[in-house]
């Protein structure tokens, strides 16, 4: 038995016992917590055995009905199994105190943690398609029961429960009817067998399994339309919850389609692949659009994973498109921009949620309106929201600033190589990375800048205390892995390539592009910024005279000290780009004016509501859900609820069969 | 890294920290005469910044860190992009931070770091004075981007040097429709990002107008002076930068003191009659209405598309 075996069996085993533990005992959050950390550990270390070279497959025909569970871990999906692995160790820290709230302790929310995390470490590992949906199902079922965990807060939290319920099982519906088209075609369930049937499939066979699996897998990766979930979910659950959805769950969207449409069915042709490019292009505008109008945190983090999701399927479809047309060097360098970009948001946004939690743990909001000067009350908490948030805006030096660099350098070496397709795919893909970027810096700014800087806009900071030990110890445990994928990409570059399954960047601290010409070094890079903060700071010190600061008052236009509702919001920093977006969100102004008794000249009070809909939500879902509240009431008619009649349709029903049967037969 | 590189590496960052006020202070001058004004001469801009170094510090109640290194900040991200960008010598002393997607990302950063300042004040100024140059930054990127896509795929690479030696062994290229459509996208994008007229006016400070001067409002004293004068370096780059994009010659291609010097000249030449240019026209031309610039940017996105296009079907 080797590590990556050892490993895997370790993250089930351990994963199994603490739900186990959960179900039978007491809640012991701590317990759990640190169970659920260390089958994410298990996970990671299995993953990096697997990406090293020690991968596995293990078949228990037993244990399912019909094919057996079957478990193989390759390079593609032990990467996936390290990231769920990684993201699972710092929500399991941080929830040993977060999670210990009377909501949070509840059996059945203690038990889903655990149970969820062993489910999104099998998915990637599964074999077969019955192992995979039922992997599958798991996953949605566990994070279904952490969404509803604070059910008591508010009847959102059960919409957001029931959106993601149905939407999910949707999704799970057209990946179903997906994998059985294809399994039909092929002797057994087995991936190696759909392998070898995904090479002679017709193409209009192939095209249906694609796009049914497409559908539900972007489903799960909040990828627009089918993102309508994602922003009501991801706020309302529990923030470590959040983070494990947001920066482990999506990815297995984008898992599911790298799996089938590279792997099983062998990439097909260039429409596929422009679809998921138009798709990921819509998504990364949109979510970003969206999250900067946005001023509830988390879910201005839920919506920012659309936009990311979308990077990495633009990433994901010009590796499709350059496949198609033989570019298989440039495919490979598609592919591991994306698969690095995916990783990196996983590190980043799990700071980010864990770090959201912390403020809405300590001051009872996520309303980026009431919060502001959190830097004096929770350092710590600040710092780690500034480096995901950093990590997420693609300056350098984050996160998202290489592996969108190496997403770039794939478009722009990709309009020679693909033809008149190309020559129109890719400007349109540049112009919306750099717009998804712009967007991105202004949103980030604005979520740091408004929520944690300034002053205080409400009460609830003013009271605001850093949070328990065990929670900075998640967020750190994060930031860290955020800083150094940062600044030392090429420590996961050759797992990430691994899974590309092509090796198109090499070096160690200047990463260099093999095929086309093109090197960065986010090292150098980061030290040359430091080396002139140095350098400049040395300069005033010797220049500039040498007395303290003075602390003085603010320039407030000699009006005396300005109040805290002076103060720039998120709803007014974001209103030029609301502005300039107008015909694009459509935001819904209210204003009313109420005028004094005595006369009409005199204002007494102005109410300004804005709200920013979603508009693909309400052209798209609305008249889906009025057809059925529709259809719904007219069947009303039909139950009475005289058992009579219940019964005399049975007796109709039943007659109609057999004389359908007498007819036909 | 070649001497070539070691000797811009050295000079690059000296003649942009001593010429940007020169230049501010040039323009300045071109402006004062054309409006029929004695103008405070060339180096104004320098006496200002000794005697802001001279003043005290101030820490504005209720700031933080953020506030106090911001500048810092703002002044290193345009010391360094000085440093790798080839002006004078065609080599660069980090040849891979001098990546044209690096460049606009440091610029960027600095930009954020003012921005996140301006947030950090928590007064109603700061907050727009952000709030502005964020929006205006997200809607210049994808012009930024597209151009450089434009530039770049003649070359095969976004590395600044390779596409500086290559437009000079084949000169022809600049007058190709490629270049003139990205060079019209960049100028205005170059006007958008040093907040010149008619995006932003660098000597106004009227609320309704204000951009870059409501973020800054509340530094004094030596963080002032940083400010002012990473704003004039801001300028000069992206000047140096457009210069050598489209009309790399003098620029040095081998480590003699004769080519380093008729570098710098050249440079000082180039980037002082873009700025003369600029000031000129700046002259004719009134500000925008802030909701107005969009527009203008979606213009020049358009145009940085079109050179995109150009460069794949006349290729």
């Amino acid at each position: 038995m080797n590590l990556a075996a050892t490993g895997m069996a370790a993250a089930v085993a351990i994963g199994l016992m603490t739900a186990l533990i959960a179900a039978l005992l007491p809640a012991r959050p701590a317990l759990i917590g640190t169970g659920t950390a260390l089958t994410g550990a298990a996970a990671v270390a299995a993953g990096a055995a697997a990406l090293a070279g020690g991968s596995f497959s293990v078949v228990l025909p037993d244990v399912l009905p019909l094919s057996g569970v079957s478990l193989t871990l390759d390079p593609l999906g032990a990467l996936f199994v390290a990231v769920t692995g990684g993201v699972a160790v710092a929500a399991g820290i941080y929830s040993v105190s977060y999670a210990d709230t009377a909501d949070l302790r509840a059996r059945g929310v203690q038990t889903a943690l655990p149970v969820f995390v062993v489910a999104m470490v099998l998915v990637p590992a599964a074999a077969n398609v019955g192992t995979l949906l039922v992997c599958w199902e798991l996953m949605a079922l566990a994070s279904l029961v952490l969404v509803v965990a604070e059910h008591r807060r508010g009847p959102r939290v059960a919409s957001a429960g029931r959106w993601y319920a149905v939407m999910t099982h949707l999704g799970f519906v057209s990946v179903l009817i997906g994998l059985m088209v294809f399994v039909a075609q092929a002797p057994d369930d087995s991936f190696t067998a759909l392998r070898e049937a995904g090479r002679q499939l017709s193409p209009a066979v192939a095209g249906v399994v694609f796009v049914l699996t497409l559908a539900g897998f972007a489903s799960k990766a909040g990828i627009v339309p089918l993102h309508a979930w994602l922003p009501r979910a991801h706020p309302e659950a529990p923030s470590h919850v959040s983070a494990l959805m947001s920066a482990a769950m999506v990815n297995l969207g984008v898992y599911g389609v790298v799996r089938v449409g590279v792997d099983l069915l062998g990439g097909g042709p260039a429409w596929w692949w422009l679809l998921v490019l138009a798709l990921g292009a819509v998504s990364a505008v949109y979510g970003i659009l969206q999250a900067a109008m946005s001023s509830d945190l988390k879910r201005l983090l839920g919506l920012s994973t659309t936009e990311n999701m979308g990077l990495v399927l633009i990433g994901v479809g010009a590796a499709g498109l350059f496949a198609s047309s033989g570019d298989h060097a440039l495919a490979a360098l598609a592919l591991t921009a994306a698969l690095l970009h995916l990783v990196g948001h996983a590190a980043f946004k799990t700071v980010l949620f864990l770090a959201a939690g912390s403020v809405l743990h300590a001051t009872g909001t996520r309303d980026l309106d009431a919060l502001g000067g959190l830097r004096p009350v929770m350092p710590v908490t600040t710092a780690a929201f500034g480096v995901g948030a950093l990590a997420a805006s693609a300056l350098p030096p984050g996160t998202a600033f290489v592996s969108e660099w190496l997403l770039l350098q794939a478009l722009i070496h990709g309009l020679p190589a693909g033809g008149v397709a190309a020559a129109i795919a890719m400007p349109v893909a540049v112009a919306a990375v750099a717009l998804t970027a712009g967007l991105a810096v202004a949103t980030f700014v604005k979520a740091f800048g408004v929520g944690f800087l300034a002053k205080p806009r409400s009460d609830a900071v003013v009271d605001a205390h850093e949070s328990p030990l065990t929670m900075l110890a998640g967020m750190g445990v994060a930031a860290v892995v955020c800083v150094v994928l940062a600044l030392w990409p090429a420590g996961i570059l050759p797992a990430v390539q691994a899974a590309a399954g092509g090796v198109a960047v090499s070096g160690d601290v200047i990463l260099r592009l093999d095929q086309v010409t093109g090197a960065l070094s986010p090292l150098l890079l980061a030290l040359g910024l430091v080396a002139a903060v140095v350098v400049v700071a040395g300069v005033v010190r010797t220049a500039a005279v040498r007395r303290v600061r003075r602390t003085a008052r603010l320039w407030d236009c000699g009006g005396g000290p300005m109040s805290a509702r002076m103060e720039y919001t998120a709803t007014s920093f974001a209103e030029p780009l609301q502005r300039v977006f107008d015909d694009v969100v459509q935001p819904e102004l209210d204003v009313d004016v109420s005028h004094h008794q005595e006369s009409r000249y005199l204002v007494q009070a102005v109410e300004y509501r804005r709200k920013v809909p979603d508009r693909i939500e309400r052209r798209l879902y609305q008249p889906v859900l009025r057809l059925i509240a529709a259809w719904g009431r007219a069947g009303r008619g039909l139950a009475p609820g005289s058992v009579h009649r219940y019964l005399g349709y049975g007796f109709y029903a039943v007659c109609g069969v057999l004389i359908l049967l007498a007819v036909t037969r | 890294m070649s001497a070539l590189g070691v000797v811009g590496g050295v000079v690059q960052p000296v003649l942009i920290v001593a010429g940007s006020p020169l230049l501010v202070g040039v323009m300045r001058q071109v402006r004062a005469r054309l409006e029929g004004r004695a103008g405070a001469g060339v180096g104004q801009p320098w006496r200002d910044l000794r005697k802001l170094l001279r003043k005290e510090r101030i820490a504005p109640r209720g700031t933080s860190e953020v506030f106090r290194f911001a500048p810092l900040v703002l002044v290193a991200t345009t010391l360094v992009v000085a440093v790798v960008v080839p002006f004078v010598a065609t080599e660069s002393a980090l040849d891979p931070v001098a990546d044209l997607f690096a460049v606009v990302a440091l610029l960027a950063l600095g930009a954020v770091a003012l921005a996140l300042a301006g947030l950090d004040t928590g007064t109603a100024f700061g907050g727009m004075g952000a709030s502005r140059e964020m929006t205006i930054l997200a809607l210049v990127e994808p012009t930024l981007l597209v151009a450089i896509f434009a530039l770049s795929v003649r070359v095969g690479s976004t590395n600044l040097g390779t596409i500086v030696s290559s437009t000079l062994q084949d000169p022809a290229r600049v007058i190709s429709p490629v270049s003139l459509l990205a060079a019209v996208a960049l100028v205005v994008v170059i006007v958008a990002e040093t907040g010149r007229i008619p995006v932003d006016n660098p000597s106004t400070h009227l609320e309704l107008t204000m951009v870059h001067e409501a973020m800054v409002l509340e530094y004094a004293g030596p963080d002032l002076a940083l400010v002012e004068l990473a704003s004039a370096m801001r300028l000069s780059v992206f000047l140096g930068l457009l210069a050598n994009l489209f009309a790399p010659w003098g620029i040095a291609t081998e480590a003699t003191p004769l080519a380093v010097l008729i570098g710098v000249l050249a440079l000082m030449v180039k980037v002082g009659v873009l700025g003369g240019l600029l000031a000129a026209a700046e002259v004719f031309v009134a500000k925008l209405r802030l909701f107005r610039v969009p527009e203008l940017l979606a213009g020049s996105f358009l145009l940085a598309l079109l050179a995109v296009a150009a460069s794949f079907f006349l290729a």
